[in-house]
């Protein structure tokens, strides 16, 4: 149990700062080094971490992207439910993110493109002639005001003045 | 007309401007500075109570509220006070709600002092007490506490201060600027000395959700000890509302009343707006305070690990967001250390003489930063410490 809670207060850590090293990280939590690292690497290993991300605001520099949500709705395949088809749909590189939904549609879908052009291709030549998609609705993003926690935008200075008391 | 200085306050004119002058202009003067001084939190204060205060100003609640405070915002405290410290305090009666802990500490200051009063401080400490205690007409009698007590406050040398002049002992734990904590074996031992005797205790709680391992036990809590004490908190430290102004003062009645005369006729009432805010943060901010809590302890061990491997002790702080480093050893006063790491290595933080004559030798260094910046900071200093 004294495992099971080291590895999520090292994961809430880690998971704020990716770039934290096993050192700094045993030291903010008052751990022994190779404890947090034999407690990462098992998370690695068992698919509890699976990537390091960089979090960046790509409308800062001249890149071109378009990112869309997608409300796709689906036939069950019987016996393998939605996962099949989920699948089929998920190993598009294009596909960010995937999540199967409870309510109006069955399967959200958010995917990034280099223009509205080449999203509206991936919609109509690949996603909805897919044999158990009964319907796509197509939602472009305008502007990303927060992501994964983050509010995208200006960097927020630290108006504190240097008064100590 | 004659010169100002005969004509304003000879208390006030004697007091001594807060802080270390030259060394605080010589840092407004400069750029690229990082800086470890400031003692509020680096957090904005969380957007569910920022939202309670700007409501309350969209249904028109712009009002003197009581003299007293809102009576559902006394209700949220003394609730608060008896869930997370086991109190019991008297909405209606024993709660003043006051701008700031500040006014809660100078309020009960002025509520009990006659003039000659000593008033026995914890030094080093926060600078306000001492002032305000002379401006209230009492003696401060500064006691000092020692590293190899990890500046606790301890009943021998508590006892040995006290003489038949005592009134009033300031109670400042969790400590700014060292971090130190009492527990309540520290307490209990307080509370023997002080039994005995009239003493009141005034008992600066600010920091009371800011320890780290243990929970915070106030003195009010200990037996006998209800009935002596006045416990000075707020909301800035806790929630990240230091510009909110907002704290509270609780004591019994007897002692509340004359508090509240204070209060009443110099303050009116605390700003509104952060009283309707302030029921928020009670109500529904635990969580707020466990998230800082957490990122703060982290800070605290990595700023003094950070510390200690670049060659300047530290004592590891059970409270508050200070470091209190041991900048002793160079063969320069801390103040011209500080100055010297500010001009050479463009790192700034508060020399311990600010803190009280017997802060020479340390520095304190806050961590209510961002563990990046701080990390900028240890590196800077490291640097400057390798050129020593």
């Amino acid at each position: 149990m004294q495992n099971m809670k080291d590895t999520k207060e090292i994961l809430g850590v880690i998971e704020g700062d990716a770039r934290l090293s096993a050192e700094q990280i045993a030291v903010m939590l008052g751990k022994e080094t190779g404890d947090v690292r034999a407690i990462l690497e098992k998370c690695e290993n068992d698919g509890v971490i699976l990537g390091y991300h960089t979090l960046v605001d790509w409308d800062k520099t001249d890149r071109e992207y378009v990112t869309a949500f997608i409300e796709v709705k689906i036939t069950p395949q019987r016996d393998r439910g939605f996962d099949k088809i989920a699948e089929r749909i998920y190993r598009y590189p294009e596909v960010k993110s995937l999540y199967l939904m409870s309510g109006g549609y069955d399967l959200a879908c958010i995917i990034e493109g280099r223009t509205m052009k080449e999203v509206a291709y991936f919609v109509a030549q690949k996603l909805a002639p897919l044999e158990d998609v009964i319907a796509t609705a197509t939602h472009f993003v305008l502007r990303k005001y927060k992501s994964d926690g983050v509010v995208f935008g200006a960097v927020e200075e630290d108006a504190r003045g240097n008064d100590f008391i | 007309m004659r010169p100002y200085r005969d004509l304003l306050s000879r208390t006030v004119t004697a007091l001594e401007p807060s802080g270390i002058r030259k060394y605080f202009d010589l840092l407004d003067s400069m750029d690229d500075v990082i800086s470890l001084t400031v003692g509020q939190p680096d957090f904005i204060t969380p957007w569910h109570i920022r939202v309670a205060g700007i409501e309350s100003l969209e249904d028109g609640k712009t009002y003197y509220t009581s003299n007293s405070g809102l009576l559902r915002l006394r209700e949220s405290i003394a609730r608060y006070l008896h869930r997370r410290f086991g109190l019991t305090y008297e909405p209606d009666g024993e709660i003043t709600v006051t701008v700031g802990g500040s006014e809660a500490i100078d309020a009960a200051v002025r509520a009990v002092c006659n003039p000659g009063d000593e008033v026995i401080i914890p030094v080093p400490c926060f600078v306000c007490y001492e002032p305000i205690v002379r401006m209230a007409g009492g003696v401060p009698v500064l006691l000092e506490t020692k590293a190899e007590d990890d500046f606790r406050l301890t009943a021998e040398a508590l006892r040995a201060a006290i003489t038949d002049k005592t009134k009033l002992l300031i109670l400042p734990f969790p400590n700014n600027p060292t971090g130190a904590t009492l527990d309540e074996h520290d307490l209990c031992e307080i509370a023997d000395v002080l039994r005995p005797t009239d003493i009141l205790v005034l008992s600066d709680e600010i920091y009371a959700e800011l320890t780290y391992g243990r929970r915070h036990v106030s003195i009010a809590s200990v037996e006998g000890m209800r009935e002596r004490t006045i416990l000075a908190s707020g909301f800035s430290k806790a929630y990240a509302m230091t510009g909110w102004r907002l704290g509270y003062v609780c004591a019994p009645k007897e002692i509340s009343a004359q508090i509240f005369k204070i209060h009443q006729y110099s303050i009116m009432c605390a700003p509104t707006t952060s009283q309707y805010a302030a029921i928020e943060a009670l109500e529904a901010g635990d969580a707020d305070i466990e998230m800082m809590r957490s990122e703060y302890d982290r800070r605290r061990r990595y700023i003094v690990d950070g510390l200690e491997s670049i060659g300047l002790h530290t004592f590891m702080p059970g409270g508050a967001f200070y470091a209190w480093a041991n900048v002793g050893g160079f063969g320069m006063s801390c103040e011209r250390f500080c100055e010297r790491l500010l001009y050479e290595a463009h790192v700034a933080v508060v020399p311990g003489t600010a803190f009280g004559a017997c802060g020479e030798g340390f520095a304190r260094i806050s961590y209510a930063y961002s563990v990046s910046h701080i990390d900028r900071a240890l590196k800077r200093i490291g640097e400057f410490i390798g050129t020593l």
